[in-house]
């Protein structure tokens, strides 16, 4: 077995000696003798580094990566292109061996990454400032809708239909049982209906959560429903997929509020959902109101600059119950994995990724629109991802994944209405060669 | 010299990548996305790659690291993180994987996190666990939310719960998101919690007690089966901060303790890198009579496949939208695999030895308000220094010029100018050493010169920040500069 | 001038009491970095919760320690929040309230008692 403990039989006794006692069981006398372990703990002995390789190597072989089959999934995470700098510079064990900056003299490279990271996000949403980052999409949309209810001092939250399910449901657990309450606003061809909110909204309303693109891919007109938040003194919660960004413009320059989400498409491998990368950024007014980590910039007594985590007081380990989040921790090297693919893309790059995925998924369409018996059950703008139907999907989607296609996301997962429906998502990493062959073997399946 | 902002190294038309060129035939955006939902203005640096390698690299030079030296950081469990888990996280067949696949085609990586459950449940005594929790803190929302569920099918009304005064920040935040009042039980002078007190407190309406064993003075508190029972006499659950499980793996269980419900800290006991602050993973095990409480979805093997299930009604709904940051459970069951039943034993071992070690020694030198066997860490106080003018915040960053990161400082509460110094077990004895000598040097520098503690650091990037302008004025995002 | 256990102080004059928290608040809670105060106009209640004061290291609640109605607020607070430390009992005044019962000052702490509190 592998050790990673460097002390050798003879330093064991020395310490030993040093403390005062015979063995190492006089360090655990006063563990009751009824609650010690009376036997080994029943898992395998261990094992050398390489048969620890060959059985984890073993399991990753069972499992089909999207190197293997041609991935045209999305529903919140998406297979982009990933460049080979992010991971070297994420295995420098000066940045994944860190710890949490606490000691800022020690720091800088985490905290000022961090500060940069920061910035990337308040640009690339458009809003005053963001926080260090949170675990993902779908928590940080719900730490999102406590600060839009801490700060309105309202219980009353409008959740559009339209936001991604999975979302949904993580919003309801974590939000329901601090008071709130969730409102669903139905969707109509796949989309909201401004008219629907305002028959919904009131001067109780703390907040409205809307998706930009939404998970059926189509663009809200988040402009108009930010709007009627801000009419009935409400804030507009926009969640968004940073990557669309590229293309579309920015919440905050729609009228949002907070702008949440999840950063997985910026650089970060699928890696079977997780760890991926919440993003969350507001305006001035909410400042104090945001969760987590935060770094400023600042001078030291030499005048140098520098920077440290800041606004801490909001935060758990002070305040204790009074804190307005629990987290303690952000995500760190996902965030900082984030900044180097923003880096690295930079401005061009950036609007490439999201024209690059525009242009496929629109080139998706007009091929599929020649398949008889496939339509398309809404009618909206879309971005990358767009949702088709066709007879037997289910079956159909099997057959795709057995020859080497994920195909799309069946949606009646998530909607017993949408029997048939399937989400379809097309990246920049797809070749217009893989596109066709989707569409042949679609085509094939259909009407074969 | 300070390294630039990346932003400062910008030149506009660099590009550090290069796409396949477009392959489709183009349209216009324009024709198929109202104007006023195209974007008209995106800032972002420009760079080429080898300026974004070297950047990142010169960035990371300015931290320490695990992979630097020492961590004494208490309560955080700051071991060696392995280097072949990096390879293993990396394997293709985990990292490229998507979430919504379809199950045939992912069915290593559900076999791998259903071994994982079972091996957590084993060293904790526990009956089922959850790997969906993304932290610590998501593991205690997640076990508060399912202490909650429990009293509401159970009809009872419960509306507060103890945590001793010696509990970490978290616990009490975590209780106000689920809306329970908190309520402080003191301390005794061995350092437990104080019985008498407890019992003043126990009333009806307790729906449980929140409490990590050996507590965050490193002790281990012997009552802890009197106290379990006293909890349960009130129908009251006793759920286990696992934060220090690096102190009793093999040796005993939560499970074995009377504890209810566990979250673990696989980024802390289990090696798993703490990446400057995250990504960490916090499972949450719970006996039989909670588990239909667990947050959905599970994973089942039906004797052929594993299956993700999201039936079960009672469930406290997912707390996160995937199964969990599954690639730090990768790197947690690599771990384990190595290590093995008697390797986690050891591990266990070797951390409560080097611990106590340290504290013998320094005991000498520095104030030791519990003085007993601690386990995996222990609590010093820096207030003997205050006759020098010296005050705890000055030995950490002095000790930063000697190339160590400093302990915990200022926790736990209940001790003044606390030192909290935890060495974990792949620490040498002679790092170890060297470590408390330059604990001792300090402390002798403070009687002799104390103003080279106060003007410490000074071998660093950075020396002290003025952290009140920090927040006076907050500089957080370089396009929009304070007023 | 009139102090409460919650280290604030109160001083009336005409109708209404200036109130800001006292040096050894001040000193013991660090560099203040933010206020959050209460509205013009609020009506307030003796020990209510009307705002918060941040330091670098921690957060404390502002109370009322009278029952009246906010007259104002000192604005050059929120620039700079340093004034707390500064001058506390001067230019780092937090509000000023408009008693419904300028009786409720008797109720309120002599210096005297006061420094025994902080002793």
């Amino acid at each position: 077995m592998a050790n990673y403990i460097p002390n050798t039989p003879d330093e064991v006794q020395e310490m030993l000696k040093a403390i005062g006692v015979k063995t190492v069981d006089d360090l655990f006398a006063e563990i009751p003798p009824e609650l010690k372990l009376q036997s080994e703990l029943n898992i395998p002995a261990g094992v050398s580094e390489v048969e620890m390789a060959r059985e984890l190597k073993a399991l990753a072989r069972e499992n089909t990566t999207v190197d293997e089959a041609v991935c045209f999934l999305g529903g919140g995470a998406y297979d982009h292109i990933v460049p080979a700098v992010i991971d070297h510079i994420l295995l420098r064990g000066d940045f994944f061996t860190a710890y949490t900056p606490y000691q800022p003299e020690v720091s800088q490279g985490t905290l000022q990454a961090i500060y940069e990271y920061q910035s990337l996000i308040s640009s690339l949403t458009g809003m005053d400032q963001s926080n260090a980052s949170m675990y993902e999409g779908a928590s940080a949309t719900a730490e999102a809708i406590n600060m839009a209810t801490a700060q309105t001092r309202r219980k009353r939250v409008l959740v559009m239909q339209t936001v991604n399910p999975e979302y949904r449901r993580v919003i309801n657990s974590l939000c329901q049982t601090m008071g709130t309450e969730i409102v669903s606003v139905p969707f109509e061809d796949g989309t909201i209906d401004p008219g629907k909110v305002g028959e919904l909204i009131n001067k109780e309303t703390a907040a409205i959560v809307i998706q930009y693109p939404n998970f059926f891919g189509t663009i809200e007109d988040i402009e108009r429903i930010s709007a009627m938040a801000h009419e009935n003194g409400a804030l507009a919660i926009v969640i968004a997929n940073p990557i669309a960004l590229g293309l579309l413009e920015a919440p905050g320059n729609l009228g949002a509020d907070i702008v949440t989400g999840e950063g997985q498409p910026l650089g970060i491998p699928l890696s079977f959902g997780g760890p991926y990368l919440g993003f969350l950024a507001a305006n001035k007014p909410l400042l104090r109101r945001m969760p987590g980590r935060i770094v400023g910039r600042t001078v030291d007594i030499d005048g140098k600059t520098g920077f440290v985590l800041t606004l801490q007081a909001r935060e758990q380990h002070i305040r204790r119950e009074k804190a307005s989040s629990n987290i303690c921790s952000n995500q760190a090297l996902m965030a900082l994995n984030a900044t180097i693919y923003m880096s690295l893309m930079g401005k061009d790059g950036i609007k490439e990724v999201a024209g690059q995925s525009f242009q496929k998924a629109h080139y998706l369409k007009r091929e599929l629109a020649e398949i008889k018996g496939l339509s398309f059950p809404f009618t909206g703008s879309f971005f990358n991802e767009l949702v088709i139907k066709f007879p037997n999907a289910r079956k159909i989607l099997g057959k795709m994944a057995k020859q080497g296609i994920f195909a799309g996301i069946p949606l009646d997962n998530y909607f017993s209405g949408l029997k048939d429906h399937v989400l379809v998502a097309v990246t920049e990493k797809r070749s217009k060669g893989e596109i066709d062959r989707y569409v042949d073997m679609l085509g094939g399946l259909i009407n074969g | 010299m300070a390294e630039p902002l990346i932003f400062d190294l910008s030149k506009d038309g660099r590009r550090g990548y290069t796409l396949p060129e477009l392959d489709v035939p183009e349209v216009d955006p324009a024709d198929h996305i109202p104007a006023r939902f195209l974007r008209k203005e995106l800032n972002m640096p420009s760079l080429s790659e080898v300026e974004v390698v070297r950047h990142f690299t010169r960035l990371s030079r300015l931290n320490h690291s695990l992979d630097v030296g020492f961590y004494p950081l208490g309560s955080c469990t700051m071991k060696y993180n392995p280097k072949v888990n990096e390879d293993m996280a990396r394997l293709p067949g985990f990292a490229h994987i998507h979430p919504l696949q379809p199950e045939d085609t992912v069915q290593g990586a559900l076999k791998m996190l259903s071994k994982l459950e079972s091996y957590l449940c084993e060293i904790t005594g526990m009956d089922s666990m959850t790997l969906q929790p993304a932290a610590g803190a998501q593991g205690e929302l997640t076990g508060l939310l399912i202490m909650q569920a429990y009293h509401r099918k159970n009809n009872n009304h419960k509306t507060k719960i103890i945590i001793p005064d010696s509990g970490h920040g978290t616990n009490p935040a975590s209780c106000s998101m689920v809306g329970y009042e908190v309520v402080n039980v003191k301390s005794d002078p061995r350092g437990g919690v104080d019985m008498e007190d407890l019992k003043s407190k126990l009333t009806p309406d307790v729906a449980g007690l929140m409490i990590t064993n050996p507590n965050t003075l490193g002790l281990f508190d012997e009552n802890i089966g009197e106290l379990a029972n006293l909890i349960h006499s009130v129908d009251g659950l006793v759920y286990y901060d696992g934060a220090n499980l690096n102190a009793i793996m093999g040796w005993t269980r939560p499970g074995d303790m009377g504890f209810d419900i566990v979250h673990l800290n696989l980024h802390k006991t289990f090696s798993t890198p703490h990446g400057g602050g995250g990504p960490g993973a916090g499972p949450v095990g719970v006996k039989s009579h909670l588990e239909a409480y667990l947050p959905n979805p599970r994973i089942q093997f039906d004797g052929k496949k594993y299956k993700v299930t999201t039936k079960c009604r009672e469930s406290v709904g997912p707390v996160l939208a995937s199964l969990g940051n599954f690639l730090v459970l990768v790197r947690a069951f690599a771990y384990i695999t190595v290590n093995g039943r008697e390797g986690l034993k050891d591990i266990s071992t070797h951390a409560v030895l080097n611990a106590n070690y340290m504290m013998q020694r320094l005991k000498k030198t520095y104030k030791l308000p519990y003085d007993r066997f601690c386990k995996h860490e222990f609590v010093l106080s820096g207030k003997t220094l205050g006759e020098f003018g010296v005050k705890t915040l000055d030995v950490a960053k002095r000790l930063l010029d000697f190339g160590f990161h400093a302990p915990t400082v200022y926790f736990p509460l209940i001790v003044e100018e606390a030192m909290m110094i935890e060495p974990t077990e792949t620490e040498s004895k002679g790092t170890l050493d060297c470590f408390m000598e330059a604990l001792e040097m300090i402390a002798a520098e403070a009687k002799e010169n104390a103003e080279i503690l106060k003007q410490a650091p000074v071998k660093t990037p950075v020396r002290r920040l003025d952290e009140a302008t920090a927040a006076r004025k907050p500089d957080i995002n370089y396009y929009r500069k304070p007023e | 001038m009139k102090y409460t256990k919650e280290h604030e102080w109160a001083n009336l004059e005409g109708d209404t009491a200036t109130v800001g928290i006292t040096d050894y608040a001040a000193n013991q809670l660090g560099d203040v970095v933010f206020v959050e105060m209460p509205g013009v106009g609020d009506s307030v209640g003796k020990g209510d919760t009307i705002g918060t004061i941040e330091s670098v290291k921690t957060v404390s609640d502002l109370y009322s320690p009278l029952t009246g109605e906010i007259v104002a607020v000192n604005e050059e607070i929120e620039s700079n929040p340093g004034l707390v430390n500064e001058d506390p009992h001067g230019k780092g005044w937090l509000i000023k309230i408009k008693l419904s019962d300028p009786k409720e000052m008797d109720d309120l702490l002599s210096e005297a008692d006061y420094k025994a509190i902080c002793e």
